[in-house]
């Protein structure tokens, strides 16, 4: 038994651990469970949901770029009737606070999955994707946009009274504005940050290599920029943050809630390393045995400005 | 599907730039089937970042056998692994061909490097008879390692018949009137695609080993999508519906 107390607040979502899987990186569960000990995970965020299944994008959805990847899958998933049917089943056999993922083209989808999934008692909070293109607004991301993020908060508020996260965009200017405004319209927690935009060509055929042309950058190559957003937010707006990005092993964890995470969600590394977020626990005990840490929260925040 | 570390054996260079990774993996050797795949972390830092994915050539005892060229950098790197290097290994994955069902003569089918699966195979078809077609862009894109009985084809006609292998293929099928034959297919897409479209018009039974750019190999990153002929609304995933598919059901 680890001396360590491990347990996290977010929002009101009281977590055993601060280590979640991020959305997108580990489907509805099924793979990573042969790898690692779901229940000593602090939650698990579900592939984002969305109320039709979504086919996703034709290939080549994936290329791997200098320490990082570019991914365009086009939320390929499975539609809230079929997640609830199939998905949730699974998930409940394990002890593992579930996170679901929502993403949508209009804020009334957003609102109506969310209600739909309300119901489930093993959903614990939800996270809502706002990088999705508004359909409505001409296919405007309602992530870049300040006034959309915070009517999607506010309709989702109204709907559940789960802890709710939203997912926030970095291709934005000042990120704690939109942290600002979820905080303002209801929204208990904000992960920060979503992948960022990139691009790459291939110089014989001068074709993208991404079918979508456009895809989201992940990897250890967004860590100092995730960390820069995750900062900014902590200085300026009063609320949790989840931190997400780049995040590989043990020392970037503690990067991540020095900076002021309270969590953190593992992603890219689980492609690479399945059974990273078992290892990054058993080493952050190690550290935090070494330093005196007595309890992992006391991280959070606790940088030091000269 | 294991994570495991596993020393370098031996690194065989063959002709035209091929190699041969033999690396000691009781576990892997143990439990892989032919067309399965492994996919592979060259480095232990994130240069490059990515798992990369390989089929198995060869199993001999505990030892299993990889074949590649030098394409990008992963390639470059596991070709200068020194002998006791550890490789680290995950696997076996995805789907590998099926070779019990109804047939006496195995018609295999590659292009360029998509004869790697198959020394692996034809220890699985000892009671059946083998043709092999095999094709290249050039004489030098053409690997014969451990297959058996191999007609050979060239875009350019500097080796064997000029054209492609499905060409060559269609040629020949008249000297298994009367067989039940199973095709077993590796290469590049506009091959299975030809494949796939001799296949339908004469009615062959044929497997065909894919490839798609992937992350994970397991099915949690979605990045391998194939188009399905029997469900349009859905894609299927290389890497675990995959990769060895029978040719009718996907669309390439």
């Amino acid at each position: 038994m680890s001396s360590v107390d491990f347990k996290v607040e977010i929002g009101g979502l009281k977590l055993r651990s601060p280590i979640l899987l991020a959305s997108g990186t580990v489907g509805y569960g099924h793979e990573i469970a042969e790898f690692i000990n779901m229940n000593s995970l602090g939650g698990i965020v579900t592939k984002s949901i969305s109320l039709k299944p979504r086919k996703g994008n034709p290939p080549q959805r994936i290329v791997e770029t200098p320490a990082g990847m570019l991914n365009a899958i086009g939320l390929a998933n499975v539609g809230v009737e079929e997640f609830i049917k199939e998905k949730i089943p699974f998930l409940k056999k394990y002890d593992v606070p579930v996170i679901c993922n929502i993403a949508a083209s209009s804020v009334e989808e957003y609102v109506e999955c969310t209600r739909l999934l309300d119901y489930e008692e093993s959903i614990k909070a939800f996270e809502i994707n706002v990088s999705c293109p508004n359909v409505k607004e001409g296919g405007l991301q309602f992530g870049n946009d300040l006034k959309s993020v915070g009517i999607v908060t506010n309709k989702v508020r109204a709907v559940t009274k789960k802890p709710l996260i939203i997912k926030l965009s970095p291709n934005v200017s000042n990120i704690s504005d939109f942290a600002q405004i979820v905080k303002d319209e209801g929204g208990d927690a904000v992960s920060a940050i979503n992948t960022l935009v990139g691009t790459a060509f291939n110089i014989f055929t001068r074709k993208p290599k991404i079918k979508n042309v456009n895809g989201g950058l992940s990897g250890p190559a967004i860590k100092p920029i995730a960390l820069a957003k995750v900062f900014e937010i902590k200085r300026k707006v009063e609320i949790p943050i989840i931190g997400i990005g780049g995040i590989m092993d043990w020392k970037d964890v503690v990067e991540f809630m020095i900076a002021g995470a309270s969590a953190i969600q593992l992603g890219t590394v689980n492609f690479i390393n399945p059974i990273a977020a078992d290892q990054i626990k058993k080493d952050l005990e190690e550290y935090c045995v070494s330093n005196k840490i007595q309890k992992i929260s006391e991280l959070t925040g606790s940088y030091i400005l000269e | 599907m294991k994570i495991v570390h596993s020393p370098v054996k031996q690194i065989i260079e063959l002709e035209n730039h091929i190699f041969l990774l033999k690396i000691h993996s009781p576990e892997i050797a143990n439990s892989i089937k032919p067309g399965q795949f492994l996919n592979i972390k060259v480095s232990d830092n994130i240069y490059p970042l990515l798992r990369r994915p390989f089929s198995v050539c060869d199993v001999e005892g505990e030892n299993i056998f990889l074949m590649f060229n030098i394409f990008g950098e992963g390639t470059k790197i596991l070709a200068h692994k020194k002998i006791g290097d550890d490789v680290d290994i995950l696997g076996p994955l995805g789907n590998g061909f099926n070779f019990e069902d109804d047939f006496d003569t195995a018609i295999i089918v590659a292009g360029g490097l998509g004869v790697a699966p198959f020394p692996f195979l034809n220890r699985y078809l000892k009671d059946k008879e083998i043709y092999s077609f095999i094709g290249g862009r050039s004489s030098k894109d053409v690997i014969t390692y451990k297959i058996i009985n191999p007609e050979i084809s060239t875009d350019d006609g500097s080796l064997g018949f000029r054209g492609t292998v499905v060409e060559l293929l269609a040629q020949n099928l008249h000297r298994i009137n009367n067989r039940k034959v199973k095709i077993f297919a590796c290469g590049p897409n506009a091959m299975l695609r030809a494949l796939r479209e001799l296949c339908l018009e004469k009615n062959l039974l044929c497997e065909a080993s894919t490839e798609c750019a992937m992350a994970c190999g397991f099915g949690i990153c979605q990045g391998c999508p194939i188009e399905s002929s029997n469900n349009p609304d859905k894609y299927l995933l290389v890497c675990k519906d995959g990769p060895v598919f029978n040719i009718s059901e996907v669309i390439i």
